[in-house]
């Protein structure tokens, strides 16, 4: 068993705290200044929603299933009772264990792991913003983590106990590189937005009336949250402070950037300029598409996947006009394409020469058989990912009802879910108070 | 008694204001709206979606003035608003048959 370093333990403990910035408020204000002004609020509740309720599940039974001993030889999931209520972790002297052990508390990795459950539930809400209920998707976030979220996690995140036995299958059966979740998080979170919209509809007005974003500013101050704390998303996902952590977030700068330039190029030359909201949009995509590969590729590496996933993403948030799904804030477009560019790249991008454990893609010399690995692992999780969404969701829309009524859209969101309003700019006196609770 | 309503370009309210002090006019309302004339609307863009805004901000001025001044207080509301360019907006009159004076609850022509 290693020592405890303090300067890892700081590390993936100021990375967990960042991560938690993403969510809470980067990710809200994003989706937030998104949507009209009537959902605002609902909608940056939906994001710290899906907080509260994974926090508890995590600690729970959450990081049990995903990271605790397997159930039965073979199975796809952790023994819930193995660690429930963390039992025998929080305590000072418990090792993070992953494949072997680090030299950071089991604490530690246990939140810097949570942070990552939340995340990728809050991401699906943008693909239904302005219709949900608040109260179904409390519960779509419980039992999606439980049975979408968390066997993913365990198939890329999970490398085996003390002797590196028993680990994912798609980390260690398949092969896959996943640094930071490109597929855990990204695919995931874009195909169970792509789902959820398909079972809850469209908006009403969808395609027709001005459903244009409230308040940019908000939208870019999330964007700049979001990055600022994907920092420690992809180099805290090193769980050390080191070399590899420093790969990571140098190559989280390079990628975003030209992802940002490679949108704004795109709206120059199709739209005739570059806006704030392609800027913003750029951004996550160039986060996203790194996040698998921030530590296994060089400069050119991250520069190219930067540009494609930039690119690529920019064209692909004109598809749910095409084929008529409403995802609403562009979870597919952005996190599915993004997650899928740069999951699959890594098979090209791949280099030896930054880590020794990534592997040579096309483009370096190592054939095609990374390739293959990446594809399939993106496609598994997508697949897994939209299907039990899918069904899920129709569920939930069949016996509790997942959406607003038509009155209560039209009237906003924000009012009627949560009774409160996000902006009164006039300050003038427009109704009365009892003085009292109601 | 004759009610006055200018339609502007937000940025000539400034303006406005002055040319309607300087014409004795000392009170005046004042609000945010939004329509279209013969200028139409814009094209904004989000993620490549385009959408028409046909409603283009204006700034409405209403006053209540007297009917010897009625004449002269548009031309000066006129003067100040005009650009020369599409959108500049429009200003008409309309009778008053009353008005109060809150405060004092004088009527008419006092009230003004």
């Amino acid at each position: 068993m290693p020592e405890i370093s303090a300067g890892d333990t700081a590390w993936v403990l100021v990375s967990a705290a960042l991560v938690l910035l993403m969510t809470a408020p980067g990710l809200a204000l994003f989706y937030g200044g998104m949507v009209r002004a009537k959902s605002t609020l609902n909608m940056m509740m939906m994001s710290f929603g899906a907080l509260f309720v994974v926090g508890i599940i995590w600690v729970v039974f959450g990081y049990s299933v995903a990271f605790g001993p397997a159930l039965d030889a073979g199975s796809f999931l952790g023994d819930p009772s193995a660690y429930f209520g963390l039992n025998g972790l929080l305590n000072t002297s418990a090792m993070a264990l992953n494949g072997g052990y680090y030299p950071i508390p089991a604490t530690a990795f246990i939140v810097f792991q949570a942070m990552f459950a939340v995340i990728t539930v809050a991401l699906i809400s943008g693909a239904i913003a302005d219709r949900a209920r608040f109260g179904t998707w409390l519960v779509f976030a419980a039992i999606w983590v439980t049975i979408v979220y968390l066997p993913i996690a365990r198939a890329v995140f999970y490398f085996g106990d003390q002797d590196a036995n028993g680990g994912g299958f798609i980390a260690t059966k398949i092969g896959a590189l996943d640094f930071a979740g490109g597929t855990a998080v990204h695919i995931n979170a874009g195909a169970a937005g792509l789902a959820l919209a398909l079972v809850l509809g469209k908006r009403i007005g969808f395609g027709k009336m001005l459903l244009r974003p409230s308040n940019l500013p908000l939208v870019m101050i999330g964007a700049g949250l979001l990055w600022f704390g994907w920092f420690g998303f992809n180099a805290g996902s090193a769980l050390g402070a080191n070399g590899l952590a420093g790969v990571a977030f140098v190559n989280t700068i390079s990628a975003t950037c030209a992802a940002a330039l490679g949108w704004l190029l795109v709206e120059r030359l199709r739209d005739g300029h570059a806006t704030s909201l392609g800027a913003a949009s750029g951004i996550v995509a160039g986060l996203v598409a790194i996040t698998p590969a921030c530590a296994f590729v060089d400069t050119a590496g991250a520069l190219s996947i930067g540009v494609i996933a930039g690119v690529l993403t920019a064209l692909a948030v004109g598809l749910k006009y095409r084929f008529g799904y409403d995802d609403s804030l562009d979870v597919v477009g952005v996190h599915l394409v993004g997650g899928l560019v740069g999951t699959i790249l890594i098979g090209f991008f791949g280099t030896k020469s930054v880590n020794e454990f990534s592997v040579d893609g096309l483009f370096y010399g190592g054939g095609a058989s990374q390739l293959v690995k990446q594809i399939q692992a993106a496609l598994i999780v997508m697949i897994f990912s939209f299907v039990v969404t899918y069904i899920l969701g129709t569920i939930l829309s069949k016996t509790i009802g997942f959406r607003v009524s038509k009155d209560e859209e039209l009237e906003g969101v924000d009012i009627v879910l949560q009774a409160e309003s996000a902006y009164d700019l006039v300050d003038s006196s427009k109704g009365s108070s009892k003085g009292k609770s109601a | 008694m004759k009610l006055v309503t200018a339609i502007v370009k937000p940025f000539k309210v400034e303006d406005v204001k002055a040319a309607l002090q300087a014409q004795g006019v000392n009170g005046m309302t004042v609000s945010d709206a939004a329509g279209y004339g013969r200028q139409g609307g814009h094209v904004e863009v989000y993620r490549g979606a385009e959408y028409t805004v046909d409603l283009v901000p204006k700034v409405r001025i209403e006053a209540l003035i007297n009917d010897s001044d009625v004449a002269k207080v548009v031309d000066a509301i006129v003067a100040a608003a005009k650009t020369g360019k599409i959108g500049d907006g429009k200003v008409w009159v309309i009778p008053v048959e009353d008005a109060v004076r809150v405060r004092t609850g004088e009527h008419g022509a006092e009230a003004v």
